[in-house]
């Protein structure tokens, strides 16, 4: 029981991540499409996830720790069998983290270039690797009978691997689009616009794609039918971006994106790590938990302090609210 | 080289690297904290000046942290897969906390200190760095306590199903009695690398003449910092020493070169010779300090290398259960040695600010200005010297570090990451630095007319102040 909370609660926390990171891998990937060449604009660009980005990527922090306290074998199995995946995920986020914070620092023109490649490598490529570690983790990796993976770092770039990454690629840079809509105004807002009209429709086919795959991998009507709900709040942000409602917009992203996650792990269940090929290696959600001692522990500051943490977060996205402008606007 | 070899090659490399930036965040977000306070308490635009300045510095610094700490928390799977597997039960919790109380804490507090000064009334503002702060501090404790666990393992049972480490008493890892001095020890440590970092920069200021009235008011924060830190670090070195010496005897044996059982050993301060060989020949030894600092009492007996090897040996079977000599012998001299000059210089500068003066001629300046290396050297010296002080194990008398490793990953993927690692490690290092150094020498802006400091929330501002 406690078990399946907590495999449910490291649901929960990727989900918290992929949300919230979801939109600063996207404002960050589209910094030289909506920032066009313009430095106001650029810093109108950043100025959205600025204050943000760094406490949002602590729920990832927070997966990886909450899975290493609750599930150590599937920490140990699934970190070192993506070895070098992770290590590219890693490389990004430095990247990008730095890249960040020095831009507005940079003295030269030419410092702030470098950072802002970095910023779109460190935007983008996190946003598609993620996609394609999680599809195979659904999908199922080759497993010794004590869990160690031998599927290579070629091995993730299968069909369906690629496809789960292009769909977070997509559905991260949608997703910042429509958050830069809402945080913005004047021009900025317009080409922000403009970039949702453009990615919204591949973004709906490679979802609808995907979830359509998983459900023939992995069966099962709970998938479907999440994948299902995640499909018609996609359409929902469509149909906002029509009426021009970017809040509603913005829910409907983020709705997709929770319950594309959440699809994941429903997916997944009995398992933590599926073994292709030989199904009796397979690591499921008791062999890799925590006793129960660790586990009650756990439950306890989670709940303690789950609560304290959403309060101040939220706190802090009412703090910075305001709509910020671009150079038509700012002068 | 094996495998293993790489891997811990790749861990120290990262967590060095990781802990060059560490102890000056936690240092330094403090003393910018009471910065700021001092702002708030007497109203002096002075110290809303000098906050300014050094939060800048403090920043640059931190975004390093983050980014390097990032790579910490997912080393442990990567790398060290069997060792996640053997010590997750107990191990994983201290880090799923230190991220949900502390990582959070500071991320968020930070953003609203960075991008609030004009969105927040001043008291909440000021209270948004001590929170900041705070996670840095809480951060530290449960990272220590993870560690501490790995030095002497308490509140848990193996279990005789999986043979793992299992977690019986949360509350034992957390007040584990090594935790009780380390936290304590890096706390100082991180509050001296604080001083002296703001010390040499100001005295670097200062010898040209710059801003002199401001600089010396950082000076003098600094030095203050210092030498009560200074002071911290060798009490609680001291405790760690003899909590280590009936915990660990063989690391403190090693430390000290001491390879035969004596009674009221004498703390050696040279030594000269094959000491990785127990041939001292010059040995240049303050008499029974060494006793005292392990036991309290100037006869004590401390027991030597030959003897704690046999009685290992009998206790866990063959093996050789020596750390490297050279390097526990040097680390942990260059340690206390580099703590204790600090100390003295603090209080010289100390001595001769008095009367509104300089902390010191030409010379001392640039004394001042090199010695804030010296928290550097000694942080790093600590902590070879603790974690190889421990080997072979891994987690003492349970997991040798040999069993430790991802028995899945190859070793040229060890080779290939690790080569990645040290690449863009070497090249941040640069920029970082660089960065730091091009802030730092900038003369500290009077306050531009832009910024509102009454903490009246102004309309309109497309740009927030510190950063963007
Ligand atoms: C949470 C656990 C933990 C923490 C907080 C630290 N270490 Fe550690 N350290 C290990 C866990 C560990 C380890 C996993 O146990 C290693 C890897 C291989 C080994 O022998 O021990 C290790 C090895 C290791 C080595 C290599 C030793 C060798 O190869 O013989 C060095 C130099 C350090 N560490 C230094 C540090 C520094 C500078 C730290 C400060 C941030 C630090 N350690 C914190
Ligand atoms: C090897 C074990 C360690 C791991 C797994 C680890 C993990 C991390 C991670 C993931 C971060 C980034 C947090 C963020 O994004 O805000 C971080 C930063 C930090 N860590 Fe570590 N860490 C380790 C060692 C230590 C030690 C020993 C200390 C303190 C004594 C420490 C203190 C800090 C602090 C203060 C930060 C804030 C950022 C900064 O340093 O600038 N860490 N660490
Ligand atoms: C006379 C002064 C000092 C004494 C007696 C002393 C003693 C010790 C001892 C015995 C340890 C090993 C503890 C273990 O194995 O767990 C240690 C570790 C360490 N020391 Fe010191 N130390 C002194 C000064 C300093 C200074 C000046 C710094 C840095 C500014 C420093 C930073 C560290 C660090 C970072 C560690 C590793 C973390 C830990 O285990 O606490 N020490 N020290």
């Amino acid at each position: 029981m406690l078990e399946e909370f907590w495999f449910a609660l490291v649901g929960v926390l990727w989900v918290g991540f992929f949300v919230l990171e979801g939109f600063d891998f996207g404002v960050a990937a589209l910094l030289p499409v909506v920032g066009r060449n313009d430095e106001t604009d650029r810093r109108a660009v950043l100025g959205t996830i600025g204050p943000v980005w760094d406490a949002n990527e602590v729920w990832l922090l927070t997966a990886g720790g909450a899975m290493f306290a609750a599930f150590p074998e599937w920490y140990a199995s699934l970190f070192s069998g993506m070895y070098l995946a992770l290590f590219l995920v890693l490389f990004s986020l430095i990247i990008r983290g730095v890249s960040l914070e020095y831009r507005g620092k940079a003295t030269t023109a030419a410092g702030r270039a470098w950072c802002d490649r970095g910023i779109v490598i460190g935007g983008a490529l996190p946003a598609l690797l993620f996609g394609v570690a999680f599809a195979n983790m659904v999908r199922g990796l080759k497993m010794t009978p004590d869990h160690t993976v031998t599927t290579g770092f070629l091995g993730l770039l299968n069909p369906f691997g690629l496809l789960g990454g292009v769909t977070t690629l997509l559905l991260c840079t949608l997703h910042g689009a429509v958050f830069l809509t809402l945080k913005t105004s004047g021009e900025v807002r317009d080409r922000a616009r403009r970039v949702t009209r453009s990615l919204a429709p591949p973004t709906v086919a490679a979802f609808a794609v995907l979830a359509i795959w998983t459900v023939v991998l992995r069966g099962g009507i709970a998938v479907a039918a999440v994948s299902a709900v995640g499909l018609v709040a996609l359409v929902f942000a469509v149909l906002s971006w029509f009426a021009e409602r970017d809040g509603w917009a913005f829910t409907g992203t983020a709705g997709a994106i929770a319950l594309l996650v959440t699809s994941w792990f429903v997916a997944l269940y009995p398992y933590v790590l599926p073994a292709l090929g030989t199904p009796e290696n397979s690591l499921t959600v008791s062999d890799a938990a925590s006793g129960h001692y660790t586990l009650t522990v756990m439950t306890c500051v989670a709940v303690l302090f789950t609560p304290v943490v959403l309060g101040y977060q939220a706190w802090s996205y009412w703090v910075f609210r305001r709509r910020l402008v671009g150079s038509d606007e700012a002068g | 080289m094996s495998h293993d070899t790489i891997a811990r090659w790749q861990f120290a490399i990262t967590t060095v690297y990781h802990f060059l930036f560490v102890p000056l965040t936690i240092g330094l977000s403090l003393l910018v904290a009471g910065m700021q306070t001092a702002w708030n308490r007497t109203g002096s635009v002075e110290w809303l000046r000098l906050t300014r300045f050094w939060g800048k510095l403090m920043l640059i610094n931190f975004a390093m942290g983050v980014v390097t700490g990032i790579v910490q928390e997912f080393q442990f799977g990567m790398n060290w897969s069997d060792y996640s597997r053997f010590v997750g039960d107990v191990f994983g919790a201290p880090l799923a906390m230190e991220a949900l109380i502390a990582f959070f804490l500071e991320s968020t507090f930070l953003g609203l200190w960075i991008f609030g000064w004009d969105r927040l009334p001043k008291r909440v503002h000021l209270a948004t760095i001590w929170l900041a702060s705070l996670g840095t501090v809480i951060s530290a404790y449960f990272i220590l306590a993870a560690n501490s666990w790995m030095q002497h393992p308490v509140g848990y049972r193996i279990n005789p199903r999986t043979g793992h480490a299992q977690l019986t008493s949360i509350w034992k890892v957390l007040t584990n009695p090594t935790q009780m001095v380390t936290f304590p020890h890096v706390l100082m440590a991180s509050l001296l690398t604080g001083g002296a970092v703001v010390v040499g920069l100001s005295c670097w200021h200062l010898r040209r003449g710059h801003q002199v009235e401001l600089h010396r008011r950082a000076v003098h924060l600094g030095l203050v910092v210092c030498a009560v830190a200074s002071v911290g670090v060798m009490l609680s070195g001291h405790f760690q020493g003899q909590v280590m010496t009936r915990q660990q005897p063989m690391k403190m044996a090693s430390a000290e070169a001491l390879w035969d059982t004596e009674d009221g050993a004498g703390l050696s301060l040279f030594a000269y010779g094959d000491v990785s060989h127990g041939d001292n020949k010059i040995d240049i030894k303050i008499p029974h300090l060494m006793a005292f600092m392990a036991t309290n009492s100037f006869s004590g007996k401390v027991q030597g290398v030959n003897d704690l090897q046999a009685a290992e040996v009998a206790r866990y079977g063959p093996g050789d259960y020596t750390p490297v000599m050279g390097v526990t012998f040097w680390n942990f001299r260059i340690m206390m040695g580099l703590g204790a000059v600090y100390f003295g210089l603090s209080l010289l500068g100390l001595a001769r600010m008095r009367g509104g003066h300089l902390p010191g001629g030409r010379f001392l300046l640039l004394a001042f200005m090199w010695a804030a290396a010296l928290p550097y050297a000694a942080n790093t010296a600590g902590w070879i010297f603790t974690e190889m002080g421990r080997q072979p194990w891994v987690v003492f008398g349970l997991l040798r570090t040999s069993s430790a490793v991802s028995p899945g990953v190859s070793t040229a993927a060890v080779i290939a990451t690790l080569a990645g690692f040290t690449v863009i490690y070497g090249a941040l290092a640069t920029v970082a630095l660089r960065l730091f150094l091009r802030h730092g020498r900038h003369e500290i802006p009077a306050l531009s007319p832009n910024v509102t400091i009454s903490g009246e929330p102004r309309v309109g501002v497309a740009l927030p102040s510190l950063a963007y």
